[in-house]
């Protein structure tokens, strides 16, 4: 592999975005693996193909119906959970064929779109211009000083919400706009892998990386490593060998995980 | 004395059950209280009510004199220690970590290393909290509760799986915070002699409060023990 390719602006803004995104979902999807949400993106993401679809047949950048679909329902899945004792994963399971059947429909409704819907699906990273470069540094920014901002918070209504309730934090409030950031990673995360494997971004190098049995940040920091890891020679060699890049990257991702899992049960990663 | 917290005919009903009836007491400045009384008994409850996690009650809950149902503002002030601590086994957080939690200022390294220091938990500030024994895991939770030094120290004391050293420690522990850093506590507990030997204040609960006072009143007093006694093992009984 010559280093030539790294002089080309389009595997530049891939890497980049790619990189961004990568530490996004590290950092948004432990707190979700944390609760039990690890199918939570997977849920969202399927319901924003329905805003694609949506984007689509209206004639507008699918990505910003995507936006709004994800959050809405975003939103919804929490109300339902909350207000209705549905169980966390009953309306994961809702949300997640609601939202392709909608897209499904849509397509069918306008008799197909000449876009390739493939993209959405799996992701387009090498299509990734300067302005959506620009959008996912920006996104990546805000989300990151948030979380910085209120880490003690969104760290301990995940550890034990009664006890951050009584230590005085507004739980809901936090749960909120941590489903509301979830959303918007998710999003922003479709070009990177698309709708269909999102999910292995927020879950397996968080997963990874508690196994490793260190404190909150080094497993932050862990986790983060992994999934840029993945995502960077995921790029480079699917580039090279011309295969898909999501696959690719998420294949990476299992294999760290693997990886853990033998050095664990050789026993020379201790619990 | 100023009364850390006066509950006025606090009543709490449950559907088809009154979990507290009509229970008044106040807690001056200083005391260590320590409220007996069986399972089922409406602790739990009433710890809830007055940590705002139950607003679904009558009567009135006051805080240093102001009503808790107009801010929860007071909540800065309580540190809580609950019965059993429930998080998910795997969670990557350091004991340092889990007290950080409780600070609400910036992290204070000195601070969190001075409070584990006095709970005989040093050595473990970089260990996972779940590998720790359940005696240890509550020695930490105190150490979250005390480090913003709260006025007032809530416990509900864990009923199993707490090793007899865990058990003096702790018990030395809450001696200390109270009669040397003067704060006040209210602690459940199911053990009248440990009771007997380091609280000020009794309070004798089962749905309705059928005793408060000075402990030495309590357990001077034969009749009442047995009371209390007798009505802890019919309670009892009725669970099995």
């Amino acid at each position: 592999m010559s280093l030539e390719i790294f002089s080309f602006g389009f595997m530049q803004r891939a890497l980049i975005s790619g990189i961004a995104i990568a530490i996004l979902c590290s950092v948004v999807g432990l707190f979700l693996v944390l609760r039990r949400y690890s199918l939570f993106g997977d849920a969202i993401a399927h319901s924003s193909f329905g805003g694609i679809a949506l984007g689509l047949m209206a004639g507008v950048y699918p990505l910003w119906t995507a936006y709004g679909v994800s959050l809405v329902s975003a939103l919804i899945i929490t109300r339902i959970k909350d207000r209705f004792n549905v169980s966390g994963d009953a309306s994961v399971a809702v949300l997640l064929s609601s939202g392709i059947a909608v897209g499904l429909v849509i397509i069918g409704i306008s008799g197909g779109f000449t876009v390739d819907i493939f993209s959405f699906l799996f992701g387009s990273i090498l299509l990734v211009g300067v302005s959506d470069t620009i959008m996912i540094l920006g996104l990546t920014g805000i989300i990151l000083i948030v979380i910085l901002v209120l880490y003690r918070q969104f760290l301990y209504s995940t550890f034990n919400e009664e006890q951050a309730k009584v230590s005085g934090i507004s739980v809901e409030k936090i749960n909120y706009l941590l489903i509301f950031m979830a959303g918007l990673t998710v999003v922003t995360s479709i070009q990177l892998v698309g709708v269909l494997l999102i999910s292995a971004l927020f879950v397996i190098p968080n997963v990874t990386a508690i196994m490793y049995g260190k404190g909150f940040k080094q497993t932050t920091i862990l986790s983060m490593a992994f999934s840029i890891f993945s995502v960077v020679v995921g790029i480079l060699v699917s580039y090279v060998f011309d295969i898909t890049p999501a696959g690719t990257i998420v294949l990476l991702s299992t294999g760290i995980f693997v990886c853990t899992i033998g050095i664990k049960s050789v026993g020379i990663l201790k619990t | 004395m100023l009364k850390v917290i006066e509950i006025e005919h606090l009543t709490v009903e449950y559907p088809g059950v009154k979990a507290l009836d009509d229970v008044s007491f106040s807690v001056n400045e200083g005391d260590f209280l320590g409220i007996i009384g069986p399972n089922g008994a409406g602790k739990s409850t009433l710890f809830a009510s007055m940590l705002g996690l139950n607003t679904k009650y009558k009567g009135t809950i006051k805080f240093f004199g102001k009503d808790i149902r107009k801010s929860r503002e007071y909540l800065k002030l309580i540190g809580y220690v609950p019965q059993k601590p429930v998080f998910e086994k795997n969670f990557p957080a350091t004991v340092n970590d889990v007290v950080n939690m409780g600070l609400r200022k910036k992290y204070h390294e000195k601070k969190i290393d001075e409070i584990l220091q006095q709970l005989w938990i040093h050595e473990l500030g970089n260990r996972r909290i779940g590998e720790l024994s359940v005696g240890q895991q509550q020695r930490v939770f105190i150490a979250k509760a005390l480090v913003n030094n709260p006025k007032l120290l809530i416990l509900d004391e864990p009923v199993t799986g707490i090793d007899q050293h865990s058990i003096d420690l702790f018990y030395s522990i809450l001696k200390d915070l109270n009669s040397k850093q003067k704060i006040t506590i209210i602690w459940s507990s199911h053990d009248l002699d440990a009771v007997n030997k380091l609280a000020n204040h009794v309070a004798c609960l089962n749905r309705t409060l059928f005793f408060h006072g000075e402990s030495d009143d309590f357990f001077d007093n034969d009749e009442l023990v047995k009371q209390y006694s007798e009505a802890s093992m019919q309670e009892h009984m009725h669970h099995h």
